[in-house]
């Protein structure tokens, strides 16, 4: 009796103790080898891309140029960005996706197991491409990575060295893992769910990873479309973003924006799902407004879609289109008070706890409300023109980002690491790793905020005296902010390796079918489905 | 817990559908690129004036005649600037740096624009029209910027522009600021090395 496999339309019983060693990781197509597989690369590069960052931060301590070229400096922020977004923010959420949407909706396994091992395989050397550059320029050979920051704008872009031309092969290629992993999503969430649980049934979490994988594939084709335009520019004699012949470098903003500003809710779509799930676990209540969620998704989902040019309001946009895409882009704040609302009406009343997770819950509800707060801000065509460019967008997306995004994920780590590992983490180096992040959070990124109301521009390796001392604090907040996150890192490793056993129900007020299976759950699970009454 | 076996299910349908959509979404960038040139064009967006300013002598044969109706009641101040882009060792400027304009009146304009290369170079220039509302209504009957330019070693061209206002223009515009950006025409290895002899 095979019959998950045949579900799976693939015949190979990816049983463990198939392989052996590495070529078991090398040619896994079970889902939990997968996520786990996404979930350490994403930690991995969690690191490479904060060390790029902190570097950063180092040479801003102080006004004037100390540990690094200018040259350098803009090598470092772009490629900081590129690895966050797409080596460490989106595999983790790819991650979770492959671990838990199995687990959750009752299905055996991802839909198409042969994609889902190619759709990892491709991020190592993705990842390769985009850090070469600077090990090439250590040999003499190339002038260092992309130094354009991540939006790749032209026609700097058109002109810049070959580590233009290494990051741009390396977004194809993380865009293609990214397309694949979302075609599995959506292959198994609608056809792999268990009988009974109809789509509004489904967990949350699934839902905002269903908005999210639609959104990838509407976008991400978009970017690789741009970015070939921008190769062949380079190589080939077209000249789509060159104004001499005839091309429009603002066409570039356009299309670049069009999967840039979705990528946002790509990014954040998956950790508003996960988060009614910890809201409700730890206030043993059940999630207020699912509905209401659900429909939520789906509006920031096709608003992302229309809102693209609040990222360039300054290019020189005419006014009608600068009005529409002010409002456009304030109306994606209803769904989002919305979702604000009904995560705090879950709390509402609630028997509370605050285990790590529901801590880094709260905090992301607090913080990623200041990102949101600000957007509005920047959204205002008249104000926008003096924040543009400036500080205090830095720390607006990072708010997003980081709070938002990040603290997300480390919500979710935190609150599925026992069902992962069968064992439990460390609460007290948890809660120390959750206070020293969000103060640490707060004294890098909330200094950038007066600093762009002051006026310091971002991406300059140096900057004018009246900046030192907010620029010094924020120094002193990423360095604790960057370190302390090696806590996190010894507390998952501590955790695979050891600890207290956890319950198949690790937290008292869990639901869902994920909690019915044992810590950590078989290595085939729900080949039996349930059934959802 | 009730259980059951799972259903067997073919997901190549679904996945068919879903490779079409990224096709489609691949495809939809670069049918962008047409769709953003024509928007501009009909809306004067982004300050673009019109099709054909670079493909010579195109724009003259369409050009209207100079409208018989000038609308004297009001003036218009029209100011020029040009920039050269890197890899063009030229100099430009307008010669006069701003007029005032009836519109329907038809206006001439010259640049000055010299080569400090001791070689010869081909330049196109490139207009744009702030405010965009504008441009549609700014009509150049003749323009250096309508062919490429070519100029000897050390040479200095005074390259001239005629062009109306259209009356047509919305009332609310007060200024108009043409402005023209000079780039190399030659290839992207040669604009490098000519950026080098520049210096």
């Amino acid at each position: 009796m095979n019959t998950a496999t045949t579900a799976n339309g693939h015949a190979d019983p990816h049983g463990e103790g198939h392989y052996s060693g590495p070529l078991r990781w090398l040619t896994t197509t079970n889902h939990k080898d997968i996520g786990t597989m996404y979930l350490t690369f994403s930690l991995i590069m969690f690191f490479v891309g904060g060390a790029m960052i902190l570097a950063v931060r180092a040479e801003l301590f102080s006004p004037g140029l100390q540990l690094m070229q200018p040259e350098f400096f803009n090598q470092l922020i772009g490629v900081h960005a590129l690895v966050m977004i797409f080596a460490a923010l989106m595999p983790a959420a790819t991650g979770f996706a492959n671990w838990m949407l199995p687990l959750m909706i009752g299905a055996p396994d991802m839909a198409l197991p042969r994609l889902n091992n190619w759709g990892f395989w491709l991020l190592p050397p993705a990842a390769l491409l985009l850090t070469m550059p600077f090990f090439l320029a250590l040999f003499g050979i190339g002038d260092g990575a992309l130094a354009t920051g991540w939006t790749f704008y032209a026609p700097l872009s058109v002109q810049g060295g070959m580590g233009v031309d290494f990051a741009i092969l390396a977004v194809h290629i993380l865009g293609i893992s990214s397309i694949m992993g979302s075609i599995n999503v959506i292959v198994t969430i609608f056809n792999m769910r268990a009988p009974g649980m109809t789509l509004m049934k489904m967990p949350l979490f699934a839902w905002g990873w269903l908005i999210t994988a639609f959104l990838l594939l509407a976008t991400l084709p978009v970017l690789a479309g741009a970015v070939t335009m921008l190769l062949t520019d380079r190589h080939f004699g077209t000249q789509f973003f060159d104004a001499a012949g005839g091309g429009d470098p603002i066409l570039f903003q356009h299309l670049f924006w069009f999967f840039g500003h979705p990528e946002v809710y790509i990014l954040l779509l998956p950790v508003w799902g996960l988060m009614p799930h910890v809201l409700a676990t730890f206030s043993r209540k059940p999630t207020y407004g699912y509905k209401a969620q659900v429909y939520s998704f789906i509006v920031i989902g096709v608003l992302s879609l229309v809102v693209w040019a609040h990222h360039f309001f300054t290019a020189g946009l005419p006014v009608p289109a600068l009005i529409y895409f002010m409002f456009s882009t304030m109306a994606i704040s209803i769904p989002l008070a919305v979702l604000f609302f009904c995560w705090i009406a879950t709390m509402w009343k609630g028997a509370m706890t605050f285990e790590t997770p529901m801590l880094f819950a709260v905090g992301f509800i607090v913080l990623f409300g200041i990102a949101g707060l600000t957007g509005l801000i920047l959204a205002d065509v008249a104000a926008d023109a003096q924040y543009h460019h400036s500080y205090f967008v830095v720390a607006h997306f990072h708010y997003a980002l980081f709070a938002g995004g990040i603290m997300g994920v480390m919500t979710g780590v935190y609150y599925w690491l026992p069902k992962w590992t069968g064992h439990m983490y460390s609460e007290k180096l948890g809660k120390l790793h959750f206070w020293l992040t969000v103060v640490s959070f707060n004294l890098t990124f909330m200094p950038q905020f007066f600093l762009g109301l002051a006026g310091m521009p971002r991406r300059i390796p140096d900057y004018a005296l009246q900046f030192a001392e907010f620029n010094a604090i924020s120094t002193v907040g990423a360095m604790i902010l960057g370190f302390s996150q090696l806590l996190f890192a010894w507390n998952i490793w501590s955790c695979i390796r050891g600890g207290e056993k956890a319950e198949p129900r690790v937290w008292e007020g869990a639901e869902g079918l994920e909690w019915e299976l044992s810590s950590p759950p078989p290595h085939h699970s729900w080949e039996i489905q349930p059934v959802i009454k | 817990m009730e259980q059951v076996q799972p259903t067997p299910r073919n997901h190549s349908r679904l996945v068919v559908k879903l490779l079409l959509l990224v096709a489609g979404a691949f495809l939809f960038a670069f049918a962008l690129v047409p769709l953003y040139n024509v928007l501009c064009e009909v809306t004067g967006f982004n300050g673009k004036t019109s099709a054909g300013f670079a493909s010579g002598g195109l724009k003259t044969e369409l050009a209207p005649a100079p409208a018989s109706r000038v609308d004297t009641g009001r003036l218009i101040r029209i100011e020029f600037t040009g920039t050269v882009m890197p890899g063009l060792p030229w100099e430009m400027r307008p010669l006069k740096v701003s007029m005032d304009v009836h519109p329907g009146e038809l206006q001439q304009i010259s640049y000055l624009v010299r080569n400090t290369a001791n070689r010869a170079i081909t330049g196109q220039a490139v207009p744009s029209v702030t405010p965009g509302q504008a441009a549609q209504h700014f009509e150049k009957i003749e323009c250096f910027c309508f062919d490429q330019q070519t100029l000897a070693a050390g040479e200095a061209q005074e390259m001239p522009l005629a062009f109306i206002v259209s009356p047509e223009v919305g009332r609310d515009i007060t200024h108009i600021t043409l402005s023209y950006a000079f780039f190399s025409i030659e290839g992207q290895r040669q604009t490098l090395s000519a950026t080098a002899e520049a210096r």
